[in-house]
């Protein structure tokens, strides 16, 4: 039975669920399972500049930091290996049902 | 560094500073006081640059572009003009619009016979590296790797962030490789080899991407030379390793220092006071004594 929310709520909980905090070099969540059609979003705190890339070359973000922020929108399900590409030894998984 | 009048030997005891002179012989570095390193104005010496990061602005160092303005300076400001500059990569540091045309330019302000430069993952991240190779692969082979020969010296470029295998910074490839092997494979041991490269190629802290997976491999090509002279960056601090007659090296940038390695929670700027920053900066010179080869690092902090 799905909750008695308010759209805004509804929206809010998306957007927190399919966020994904690039900190300290670690993408956290490592893994985010999210529905097909969810889009998922990077955002960077930490000093450095991070980008990101997936290794099966479906999605490329350009520079992370600060405000600017990458999305992309998954609509196959799958599981999504990516990596930082300046960090290699960054990486994450998306895992789309 | 060298000695022509007392006038020049003051100016070189003012550039070096604090600076640490590293000899080689029989393959062991040595530190020793800049007042004995005394070489002839005819011995061949150049210099090494690394991680200007042109573009970065953040607290570590809003200005990136003054302190690479400070070491181009230092380096022009040198008694005997050096006779190439190597930049070991990270000339840029996020690709944005403008940072190549200013680090071309500054670059172009040296005062020196050749410019050569390979690639950090700053420099080729977004396009892998089509700007890169369109304004400083002139003369390069694959992804911009190329070797020359100066003064008796063979020097090597190498690219490690633009490999096409899985994760693609921190490795050579295989192409490279055996372009590697096939370039060494004319010269005699006795031939003196530097190698330039951005990332370590030896192992100095693998969690951190301070490593090139297959150093090792281009390593076993070099270990039968008798002077092999690695020249790193990346990881914007100098450290130091010998591995029989190879010695490697790891260089400051000219923009802010990153912590040692594994001590905090990843390679990020490390913001020092502002009043230290120069301090953890700087650029190195390379010098090899005719008469016998032997070869000579000073250190040089910014300030």
């Amino acid at each position: 039975m799905k909750p008695n929310r308010t759209p805004l709520a509804s929206i809010l909980t998306l957007a927190l669920a399919a966020a994904i905090r690039i900190a300290n070099f670690k993408f956290e969540p490592a893994t985010l399972e999210i529905a097909a059609g969810d889009t998922v979003t990077w955002s960077n705190s930490d000093d450095e500049i991070h980008a990101v890339v997936s290794d099966d070359g479906g999605f490329r973000s350009g520079v992370i930091e600060g405000d600017t922020q990458f999305a992309h929108t998954f609509d196959k399900p799958g599981t999504y290996a990516y990596r930082c590409a300046l960090h290699p030894q960054m990486s994450g998984t998306i895992v789309v049902r | 560094m060298f000695e022509t009048d007392r006038r020049d030997f003051l100016r070189c005891m003012a550039w070096a500073g604090a600076g640490v002179v590293w000899t080689l012989s029989g393959g062991v570095p040595s530190s020793r006081a800049l007042a004995q390193a005394v070489l002839k104005p005819g011995d061949f010496h150049f210099v090494q640059i690394s991680d200007t990061h042109i573009g970065f602005n953040k607290e570590a160092n809003p200005d990136a572009l003054a302190t690479a303005r400070v070491a181009i300076a230092r380096i022009n400001a040198l008694p005997m003009r050096p006779e190439l500059v190597l930049h070991t990569g990270d000339l840029t540091h996020s690709q944005k619009p403008g940072e190549f045309d200013t680090a071309s330019g500054l670059l172009q302000e040296l005062s020196t016979g050749a410019v050569f430069t390979v690639p950090g993952e700053h420099d080729v991240f977004e396009d892998d590296g089509r700007e890169y190779l369109a304004r400083f692969g002139k003369g390069s082979a694959g992804n911009g790797w190329r070797s020359f020969d100066s003064h008796g010296v063979h020097f090597v470029g190498l690219v490690n962030v633009l490999s096409f295998k899985s994760g693609g910074v921190g490795a050579l490839g295989a192409e490279q490789l055996a372009w590697l092997e096939k370039d060494l494979a004319g010269y005699s041991a006795s031939a003196p080899i530097v190698v330039f490269t951005h990332i370590p190629l030896w192992a100095v802290y693998p969690d951190w991407g301070w490593v090139t997976s297959d150093g090792q491999e281009a390593l076993s090509y070099l270990r039968r030379f008798g002077s092999v002279t690695v020249l790193n960056g990346h990881i914007h601090q100098v450290l130091q390793k010998v591995e029989g007659h190879v010695t490697f090296h790891t260089a400051y940038s000219t923009a802010y220092p990153q912590p040692a390695p594994g001590v905090g929670s990843g390679p990020g700027p490390l913001k020092v006071p502002a009043e230290e920053l120069r301090a953890h900066l700087g650029v190195r010179e390379v010098s090899f004594r005719a008469s016998d080869g032997a070869l000579a690092l000073t250190d040089s902090k910014l300030g």
